[in-house]
């Protein structure tokens, strides 16, 4: 009898354990992708027909504003041309290199701002007031400093992206749950360690968040910088929608925009992965019902 | 085996230095007119393995103690000496990292001792085989029920090889059953272990079935009014008669020293 109470309690513990322990219904990954294409594809087929239908209703003549199936065949065409490969690829050379920097030159200034109260009282708002300054006001600035080449493009990039990004980091820490620091404090988590193994992680869905937003400006900044730095025989993005308004090439146009929005949705999805990743893993997806 | 029971609660021996001391802590919280006293010269010390119980109604500083034993807070004025003991402190919240699994936690807790890989990683298993999680190690905080996050954060604070266990109301969140459970688990850990145990708790019947003695606080400001030692048998049960018939003693002191303030 007595040998058999710590049997009893490890039971009763075991299958306390079994009871609360969440079962949990897995969907297939052909089935979670199949339920987030058909709405897409749905919302694609309507802009496509409002579309085609304000070209049939002719406020402009077909060379002005081309019809979905014209500049669907025009983009199926330029597939198969070196050019537009070479200008899809200058365009994210420049956007990727433009971002890493804003990642550094955010991450570095961020950490500072919120490590150092100074710092922070200084310069709090000033990043905020930054991030909200429209980037292609930059860009006189930036080519009377650089003059029209690639650098000017560059910097403006940084500067659209780098607010957001240190933005995310400061909000991040400065969220740290204070359970979460006491805890850390408790288990002799200081300074550095304190950085790696408590603060950092845990700001890392607002640095996500931060990223997010900061290649969005990035984006943007990069558009408006292609279209007005235009650096010959280099075809990017912006230098084709530049050339076919001068060319009056309707088709042209709208096939380019619709690479710079595909780009920007693909890039949109990688987001989304990363951040519903990081909510699967620390529990913040639980949806009621 | 017969189990010594009645040592226990008398485990205080004369000359030896206490596990904690605290000597006529104040503790006050803002200045001048808005000012609070949360703590007023509370004196208290615990002897290595002995098990302290801290009641009191809401308002008695009981948190602010422990944070101060914790180094989370300095007193205002007398001093807390837990001479080079390690101190390790559970809460009322588990307080796990969300970005590490189960077994991530605890190992942690181990890296700051400076383990190395290898040696962090038995060590966690054994552990969370204390705790009697061993088969979830690899589970995320968020996937286990509130009693089993909080044995993990047991774990986690066993981890640091500590003297002294501070406890900040640790199973108040928890069902009755669940809590009757770690009652038994906690009350294995720190006689294996030989700690020194200050658990805050406002349930009477608690303080009464885990404590070697109960020390009872008064409220704005916190002041110790009674230290009741508990010589109960152990293993005691929270339903069993004399523990009932102590904690209504208690319980009627309590509800004295709360009526004072309704006047």
């Amino acid at each position: 009898m007595a040998v058999d109470a710590p049997n009893r309690l490890n039971e009763q513990i075991a299958g306390l354990d079994a009871l609360e322990i969440q079962v949990k219904r897995k969907r297939g990954v052909p089935a979670l992708l199949w339920g987030r294409i058909w709405p897409m594809l749905i919302a694609v087929g309507i802009v496509l027909a409002i579309w085609e239908g304000v070209v049939i209703a002719g406020f402009w003549p077909e060379y002005v504003f081309a019809g979905p199936f014209t500049a669907l065949g025009e983009l199926a065409d330029r597939l198969g041309t070196a050019e537009f490969w070479h200008a899809i690829a200058t365009t994210m050379r420049r956007g990727i290199t433009g971002f890493a920097l804003a990642i550094l030159a955010g991450v570095v200034v961020g950490a500072a701002v919120s490590r150092v109260r100074l710092l922070r009282a200084a310069f709090g708002s000033l990043i905020t007031g930054l991030q909200t300054m429209p980037s292609i006001a930059w860009f006189p600035l930036a080519i009377l400093l650089f003059g029209l080449n690639e650098s000017a493009i560059t910097f403006v990039v940084v500067l659209g992206a780098a607010p957001s990004i240190a933005n995310g980091l400061i909000t991040g820490v400065d969220y740290t749950p204070p359970i979460l620091l006491r805890a850390g404090h408790v288990l002799g988590l200081r300074r550095v360690a304190l950085y790696r193994h408590l603060i950092l992680p845990a700001s890392l869905p607002s640095f996500l968040a931060g990223l997010k937003q900061g290649w969005a400006f990035a984006w943007r900044s990069l558009m408006a910088g292609e279209i007005l730095v235009i650096i010959a025989n280099q075809p990017s993005l912006g230098e084709q929608l530049h050339y076919a308004r001068e060319l009056a090439d309707s088709a042209r146009l709208l096939a380019t925009m619709i690479v710079i929005l595909v780009i920007g949705v693909l890039v949109d999805v990688l987001f989304g992965v990363a951040d519903s990743a990081l909510r699967q893993r620390w529990g913040l997806d639980q949806r009621i019902g | 085996m017969t189990a010594p029971t009645q040592e226990l609660g008398s485990g205080r021996t004369e000359g030896q230095r206490p596990a904690v001391r605290l000597d006529a802590v104040s503790k006050v919280y803002g200045r001048g007119a808005s000012s609070l006293l949360a703590l007023d010269k509370v004196s208290l010390d615990a002897a290595q393995g002995e098990f302290v119980c801290l009641l009191g109604a809401s308002g008695c500083g009981k948190s602010t103690l422990l944070n101060l034993v914790a180094g989370l807070d300095r007193p205002t004025t007398g001093s807390i000496d837990t001479g080079d003991r390690k101190i390790a402190m559970m809460f009322q919240e588990p307080a796990l990292f969300p970005w590490l699994t189960v077994a991530g936690n605890v190992e942690l807790a181990l890296r700051v001792q400076g383990l190395d890989r290898t040696a962090r990683r038995a060590r966690a298993a054994e552990l969370l085989d204390v705790v009697h999680l061993g088969g979830f190690a690899k589970k995320r905080p968020h996937e286990l029920s509130g009693g089993m996050r909080q044995r993990v954060s047991l774990a986690r604070a066993l981890a640091q090889e500590a003297d002294l266990l501070l406890m900040d109301e640790p199973f108040g969140a928890l069902d009755a059953m669940t809590r009757d459970l770690l009652h038994d688990e906690l009350e294995r850990i720190w006689r294996e272990r030989n700690l020194a145990v200050l658990f805050v708790t406002h349930n009477v019947r608690e303080a009464v079935r885990l404590g070697d003695r109960v020390v009872l606080l008064s409220s704005r400001p916190g002041q110790v009014i009674e230290d009741y030692p508990v010589r109960l048998p152990r293993p005691r049960r929270t339903e069993s008669a004399d523990v009932a018939e102590l904690a209504g003693v208690i319980t009627e002191r309590l509800k004295e020293e709360v009526r004072r303030h309704g006047r």
